[in-house]
């Protein structure tokens, strides 16, 4: 045997072996990238999940007449101005009758959450034959007892590190050995906007912002990203300005986010004196932003129309223009509707630009229009999650959620037309 | 008017003008011998344009200055006492007069305040009145004359598609009047900044606290602004981001490109993808609530002590992020490499991975270090994961477990809550705002130019 060919067998194991781990090496990148995903996706889930449930307590609550309609005039007013705070109280001390100091008064009160009171207004409202008579009830608990009771194990840590003190832990006990508290699924999240208290606040209100932003940002940026596509793809002459333009909308593309919100702030808000804190102000400003992503996408798809087409167009008499919309528009829609969804669904999770044209305020209204105050999703996500008290983490968590979700949905929408449509020529 | 009633009266003109230019061309076509250059509904589209076009500018008008107009009218209207007795000057007091809700104001509201607030209404039904006549009138007006020229000489399709390629050259403008928006903005808000601080203390200061005093005669009433700490701490959260994006996205890419089945990689690239479609919030979600308290209690286990927000954690996670940008523009551009450098490589008994770090990972270097930059630029300009994760004190240092800030965060703390737009504090912002757009700019222009020069060597 050759003196080489030696040197290269004896050599061969430890290639082949270099050759497996680099393979491993390549294995190990992907499976690192899915894994991140998937702790990203369990740790999101598991904190969100609880948002979903909250704790109710049953309690038997007599409507009294003497509360509720003292001098039995049965008049809305009177129903309105009545304090049903009370009503709740004699409930709670009919149930906990050794409780009567009036400092311990207050602190079982709080067991239940303020909300109760104006759902005890609703039906008396609907039906005033409940004057009088005595009704068991599951009453919203406070965020405190929602937590305690989602986390039992809290019951065990010494007085000085636990979110209630003894006496307190006491009631808690015995409500729970009593089988009064349960988990009722919590409605509120999805039909109330922002609050204070956590088990009053909702994602409803900042939905609707959203749906607003987004809604301006589809009506102004689809029409302009289209047109912008067409004239580049198609229309426009080689030369310097389409040149320039060219370069233009790539380096728009990558334009850090925060940057159109600043320019959001000086012109729409400073210069034009829009409405701050308003969807179309972020509808405006998003538009601009995912601008190059459609035209992009719009000049992709038409691209993928083969030339042959508007051969055959020009060839029987055609106009340039009449070319362009007869027939190569229409073939590349289903590819321009897949960019502007995916266009949308950056919209819907941008949050930074949002910050700087004021849509960060605690608003307790669920929005009606394009021009009242309001947040948006990801924009929520973001105040719950800097809000130091306890029980918006979850809530935040069950944001992030919702928001996942809405994506997911656009996102899978964008494939199946894609998938229905695409045509391979 | 209102603005509904407004539309649905234009659209009706917009029908029955369509349809009178479509039927004067018809009735026109069929009484002569002679025929109309172009077809018929050519004549009503152009009749339509003539109509529309007005329209749009004027309501765009009309939606840029109202507010101007309304200001300004009530800024006259208001007594001057009400003015000087009103603290926060001018404009706090419109914004105050525009928040009353006339029907039920708020008790113990200033009945001056009512006043101005009903006048305001009033005015802007008289402004709105105005605007939406004055629109109608004049596109009607033009409208009419288009109509009027319909004859035997007129090339309505030539004039209809003039001014529709008009539009489409338009809505291509956008992009351009954008980024001279962008430019323009903050340039004249920072020079405005550079104003009151010189930009050398700007560049190289090294302490960076925004916090003016409100009184004059205040301790300490200089804030100082000197943004190195800031740039200090992108670079450090930058760094440790591609400190983890760079192996795994490369890895990725290499298995992806050379190693996997088509099959495989039609399963698993979307999945990746996945990682780029996650909003920024949700990342930085993550960081603040899982990966930064790890990161303390891992410290904790060694008996260190540190904050659970860290430059390691937002790095970290802003890696995670960057992760998708790293492995599909590298799978792409290993991809390109043709397909005879690697036979060639093989034909010299290399095994597939010699083949790929010695061949074709070298002729796919400039590509991937276009990615890599592209993907820099991605990090620095990243907001809500800092934001969530990172801290707000600027701190010069370069140990990853310390709570640093950045030039996004601090833009952000700058400019969010209630705040006068003359003061350093907020002009501040608009600095960095500079700043950050020149970095990405460069970074993302040689990014493309690389990326375009390696796609030509093989084209």
């Amino acid at each position: 045997m050759n003196k080489n060919t030696q040197i290269i067998k004896s050599s061969l194991l430890k290639r082949k072996r270099s050759e497996k781990y680099f393979k491993y090496f390549g294995l190990t990148g992907i499976i690192a990238a899915l894994l991140f995903l998937t702790i990203i996706i369990t740790s999101i889930f598991t904190t969100g999940k609880k948002a979903f449930k909250q704790t109710a307590i049953k309690l038997e609550i007599f409507f009294d007449p003497k509360i509720i309609d003292p001098e039995n005039k049965g008049t809305e007013e009177t129903y309105k101005s009545a304090n049903y705070k009370i009503v709740i109280k004699n409930a709670l001390l009919n149930y906990f009758p050794s409780v009567n100091k009036r400092i311990d008064i207050r602190d079982l009160t709080n067991f239940i959450s303020s909300s109760e009171e104006e759902r005890l207004l609703e039906m008396i409202l609907k039906d005033n034959t409940l004057i009088g008579t005595t009704k068991e009830l599951w009453l919203t608990a406070s965020s405190t007892i929602d937590v305690i009771h989602k986390n039992l194990e809290m019951l065990n840590i010494t007085e000085k590190d636990r979110l209630i003190d003894n006496k307190e832990k006491k009631w808690f006990t015995k409500l729970l050995d009593d089988e009064k508290l349960k988990f009722q699924f919590n409605k509120t999240f999805f039909t109330s906007a922002d609050s204070t208290e956590p088990e009053q606040a909702g994602i409803w209100g900042s939905a609707m912002g959203s749906f607003f932003t987004v809604l301006v940002t589809l009506i102004l940026s689809f029409p302009i990203a289209v047109a912008a596509g067409v004239f580049l793809e198609e229309l426009a002459p080689k030369n310097k300005f389409t040149d320039f333009l060219e370069v233009n909308i790539n380096n728009l593309a990558a334009v850090p986010s925060i940057i159109f919100g600043l320019l959001g702030l000086a012109i729409f808000l400073n210069v034009m004196h829009l409405p701050r804190s308003a969807p179309i102000v972020g509808g405006l400003v998003l538009a601009l932003m995912t601008l190059p992503t459609i035209i992009i996408a719009t000049r992709a798809s038409l691209k993928a129309v083969p030339p042959s087409i508007r051969e055959a167009a020009i060839g029987l008499g055609a106009t340039k223009l009449q070319t362009v919309t007869h027939h190569v528009l229409p073939l590349s829609f289903p590819g321009i509707l897949t960019g502007t969804i995916i266009g949308m669904s950056q919209a819907l999770g941008e949050t930074a630009p949002l910050l700087m044209i004021g849509m960060v305020a605690f608003i307790v209204d669920v929005p009606g229009s394009f021009l009242d105050a309001s947040t948006a999703l990801p924009v929520q996500i973001y105040l719950w999650k800097s809000t130091a008290a306890r029980g918006f983490v979850e809530l935040a968590a069950a944001g992030v959620l919702i928001l996942l979700t809405f994506l997911i949905l656009m996102n899978s929408f964008a494939v199946y037309i894609r998938k229905k449509y695409e045509k391979k020529w | 008017m209102g603005f509904w009633s407004f539309s649905v009266f234009i659209l009706i003109i917009a029908i029955s003008a369509y349809w009178y230019g479509n039927t004067k061309a018809l009735r026109l076509n069929s009484n002569s011998i002679e025929k109309l250059p172009s077809l018929p509904k050519y004549y009503g589209n152009y009749a339509l344009i003539w109509l529309i076009f007005p329209c749009l500018l004027g309501v765009f008008l009309w939606i840029t200055l109202n507010t101007y107009i309304l200001d300004t009218i009530l800024i006259n209207h208001l007594p001057k006492e009400l003015e000087n007795s009103f603290a926060g000057g001018i404009n706090m007091l419109v914004d105050r007069v525009k928040t009353i809700n006339i029907d039920n104001p708020f008790p113990g509201t200033n009945p001056e305040l009512i006043d101005a607030a009903i006048f305001l209404e009033n005015k802007s039904n008289e402004v709105r009145a105005y605007f939406l006549w004055g629109i109608i009138s004049i596109s009607v007006l033009l409208c009419f004359v288009s109509l009027k020229k319909i004859s035997f000489k007129f090339k309505a399709r030539q004039a209809v598609e003039k001014s529709n390629v008009t539009l489409l050259i338009l809505c291509s403008i956008v992009a351009i009047i954008t980024t001279v928006g962008i430019v323009f903005s903050l340039i004249f808000e920072a020079m405005r900044f550079f104003d009151q601080v010189s930009i050398f203390d700007f560049l190289f200061g090294l302490s960076w606290s925004p916090q003016m005093a409100i009184r004059e005669d205040q301790v300490a009433s200089q804030g100082s602004f000197g943004a190195i700490p800031l740039f200090t701490g992108t670079l450090l959260i930058t760094l440790i981001a591609m400190l983890v994006a760079i192996p795994v996205g490369l890895a990725s890419a290499i298995y992806l490109a050379e190693y996997s089945s088509s099959t495989t990689r039609s399963i698993i690239k979307p999945l990746l993808e996945i990682l780029a479609g996650v909003p920024t919030v949700v990342y930085g979600f993550f960081a603040a609530i899982t990966v930064g308290p790890f990161f303390r209690e891992f410290a904790d286990f060694f008996g260190f002590n540190i904050a659970s927000e860290s430059a390691i954690a937002a790095g970290g996670v802003m890696g995670i992020m960057i992760i998708p940008f790293i492995s599909s523009l590298s799978d792409d551009v290993i991809s390109a490499v043709p397909q005879s450098l690697r036979d060639g490589s093989y034909a010299m008994g290399a095994t597939h991975s010699e083949t790929i770090k010695r061949v074709v990972l070298p002729a796919a270097l400039p590509g991937i270090v276009g990615a890599i930059l592209l993907a820099v630029s991605r990090a620095i300009g990243e907001t809500m994961i800092v934001v969530m994760a990172a801290g707000i004190a600027a701190n010069l240092t370069s140990n990853p477990f310390e709570a640093v800030t950045t030039v996004t965060v601090q833009i952000v703390t700058l400019l969010v809550g209630d705040q006068e737009f003359d003061s350093a504090k907020t002009l501040a912002a608009f600095a960095l705002g500079i700043t950050l757009f020149c970095m990405t700019l460069f970074l993302n222009l040689y990014a493309l130019k690389i990326v375009q020069r390696y796609r030509e060597r093989y084209e």
